[in-house]
């Protein structure tokens, strides 16, 4: 069953009283919230993902209003993961944005099976480009308009890589968290992206999501073979430029952006020499959506190797 | 199979092999229990050694896996840091104990396999602790807990000084002068520990309790904590050093011949106790009867430790609580800071981490938001404002 199939009053009641068993990629997350605008976020964002009564879940996740008195006075909402809460609590409007910060939480702590970094990860021809970078650079802007004019989406926020097939990728589709000036642009970009409430004065400022593709969450089981690693920046009225990257520097700044590099130790060392082996490395200086996609369609349709160190 | 929900986990540790008969919701169960009471790669190691991992479903092995590549890779890093801390302490010329934890490590214990590490303890000579301290120092550990009082509290009350952290590896060190703080009611003597502690080979200076001295810290902690979340753990512990040691027939005379010396008699009834009751350990109940007259509570006190303790130590989630667990852990809390301090200290001590603590927090952050910082100064510069 989808979410879709779902009416919206139903869904809420729904997550409300037992909370739903949704699938996300290689996840299932039984969420549970009293308040309707995370249900509703949930129906509009996820709403044509799976569904089911399944008993086993990786991950249960609520989100609450506090209580006692910041019930009233500055209410505010809090992200619990099986009765243990990591966050401070957050302003009550911030509700569904905490679910989706709380769930990267929740992968990122516990899928320790798979290499996991900070990047953006989209797929063209069967071929996956990871898009690593630091807040600010652009990526999950350049990840909405790539996926806008057909690439897949996969992650624009997490990309996973098996352990035992690091030249893997595993899709985690989700909604793309959109931030600041990020949101207009989208939205003159992809006038028919279906983007969510705007929320203001979070953390990382204004943030709204834009929903992902149907055709990225229906071939959700679909891996995609690593080949590019481009570091994106964003830099306004800069010619689009695309240069190689020396293999060294992408290792140390892949490590950097990885979640659990550490963690996984020797192996996690074998797996980000053998990525980066894989995969062509450079870095990406754009200002105009148009023309970064069409270098990136290029790259994908062979007739572009300037990225092959 | 009909198991009762809240105590899923420890029936399985009990019996490993009953996991062929759990349905996929009990499995659900299972892996949150074990992931609250960080037994996660425990159970791991405990299904790879008895060759059962086929038989658990791909949705929850994943999870299993995962919890076992960390626990791997926490007694990894256990093993540099000790080493760490020897390469700075060792030229002090003063004999260091590792305890807990990183001890069962060391001295390559089964109950090793498949444990979550949070930090590592050590005892040092109570003379020594300020040339220890300053070493630690000069070498990037930094002590935690700057609240004046909260220093205070440590160094003159408790056993240990205010927990270390490594400024750059952010490891946590608990540097003890004892095992129990000179405050407390029993009084077991560290030099008596350290007279039979077990020297570390390859380390010089460096040590572990012997085995009867390292089920007995194992003990005394436990049954002195207040803050019982990793309480099954750290009876899982124990059952796996009783089982180990007790392989040597004349262990359990040595235990509670070690146990009466020590002064630390009622931490071991209560363990032998309960990891009988909960692991089913096999401990002889004549060993237990023994331990039970030597110092063994009376039969009002143990039915209320049995009210509190068959609660506090089951693994904290909501799976595992009736509508009393909440009241057993708070009285459990009060009992640790009862056993640790006398009345006259624990009452304001109490009201001050009540009422004024959470003050001074709030207050503290409140300038940390207000301080300006050199990007905002800089930026203000630029602008002219």
């Amino acid at each position: 069953m989808k979410v879709s199939e779902y009416s919206p009053e139903e869904f809420i009641r729904q997550v409300r009283r037992d909370g739903v068993l949704l699938h996300i990629g290689p996840f299932s997350v039984r969420v549970r919230s009293s308040l309707e605008d995370v249900a509703a976020g949930i129906h509009l964002h996820y709403e044509d993902y799976v569904v089911s009564d399944q008993e086993f879940a990786d991950f249960h996740v609520t989100v609450e209003p506090s209580r006692g008195f910041r019930k009233w006075f500055h209410p505010q909402v809090n992200f619990i993961f099986d009765g243990y809460t990591p966050f401070k609590p957050l302003p009550r409007d911030q509700a569904f944005a905490m679910f989706e910060w709380g769930l990267n939480w929740c992968i990122s702590s516990f899928a320790q099976d798979y290499f996991l970094l900070h990047a953006a990860v989209v797929e063209k021809n069967g071929f996956a480009a990871v898009l690593p970078a630091p807040p600010g650079a652009g990526k999950s802007t350049l990840c909405a308009g790539l996926v806008s004019r057909g690439w897949r989406l996969l992650s624009d926020e997490l990309t996973l890589i098996p352990v035992n097939e690091p030249r893997q990728v595993i899709p985690v589709p989700r909604p793309i968290s959109l931030k600041n000036a990020s949101i207009d642009v989208m939205r003159d970009f992809a006038p028919g992206a279906v983007i969510g409430p705007i929320v203001r004065d979070t953390t990382k400022g204004t943030v709204a999501h834009m929903r992902a593709p149907a055709e990225s969450v229906l071939r959700g089981c679909e891996t995609a073979r690593l080949k590019w690693i481009v570091f994106p920046q964003y830099k306004p009225a800069s010619p689009t430029i695309l240069a190689p990257r020396p293999k060294t520097r992408s290792f140390m700044e892949i490590a950097t952006q990885s979640f659990n590099f550490s963690i996984l130790g020797e192996t996690g060392f074998g797996i980000l020499k053998q990525v980066i082996s894989d995969c062509d490395c450079c870095d990406f200086i754009y200002s105009d959506l148009d023309e970064a996609i069409a270098t990136f369609d290029s790259l994908a349709d062979g007739q572009q190797d300037i990225c092959a160190a | 199979m009909h198991l009762d929900s809240k105590d899923l986990l420890a029936s399985i540790l009990v019996d490993v092999a009953a996991i062929k008969q759990l349905g996929l919701g009990q499995w659900d169960l299972l892996i949150r229990q074990a992931r609250s009471a960080e037994l996660l790669g425990r159970l791991y190691v405990l299904l790879e050694e008895r060759e059962l991992l086929s038989h658990v479903p791909e949705a929850a092995l994943r999870h299993l896996s995962a919890g076992s590549r960390v626990t791997s890779r926490h007694a990894e890093l256990i093993s540099y840091e000790v080493g760490q801390i020897h390469k700075v302490l060792w030229q002090l010329g003063i004999p260091i104990i590792i305890l807990k934890g990183a001890a069962y490590v060391l001295s390559d214990q089964p109950s090793a396999a498949g444990r979550m590490f949070s930090d590592i303890d050590i005892l040092v000579p109570k003379g020594d602790l300020a040339r220890v301290e300053k070493a630690l120092a000069r070498n990037g550990w930094i002590s935690t807990h700057l609240d004046d009082y909260d220093q205070q509290y440590y160094r003159k009350w408790m056993h240990e000084l205010p927990p270390l952290k490594h400024a750059r590896r952010r490891t946590v060190l608990d540097v003890h002068h004892a095992i129990l703080p000179e405050t407390a009611r029993l009084h077991p003597s560290p030099q008596k520990m350290l007279a039979t502690s077990v020297a570390v080979p390859g380390f010089e200076d460096l040590y572990t309790l012997c085995p009867e001295d390292m089920v007995l810290h194992s003990t005394t902690h436990l049954f002195h904590d207040g803050e019982l979340e990793h309480g099954l753990r750290d009876l899982v512990d124990i059952d796996a050093l009783l089982c180990h040691f007790s392989s040597d027939t004349a262990f359990w005379k040595r235990i509670v011949e070690r146990a009466s010396e020590l002064d630390l008699v009622r931490p071991l009834f209560y363990a032998l106790h309960y990891a009988s009751r909960i692991l089913q350990t096999p401990v002889p109940q004549e060993v237990i009867a023994q331990v039970e007259k030597i110092g063994g509570p009376n039969q009002l006190t143990l039915n209320i430790m049995d009210w509190l303790f068959m609660r506090g130590l089951r693994p904290d989630h909501i799976s595992c609580s009736d509508s009393f667990t909440g009241m057993a852990r708070w009285m459990l809390y009060v009992r640790s800071h009862y056993l640790r301090m006398p009345a006259h200290l624990l009452i304001p001590h109490l009201f001050y981490k009540a009422f004024i603590t959470p003050l001074n927090e709030r207050k503290a952050e409140k300038l940390a938001v207000e301080r300006p910082t050199i990007e905002r100064l800089l930026a203000q510069a630029k602008t002219g404002q």
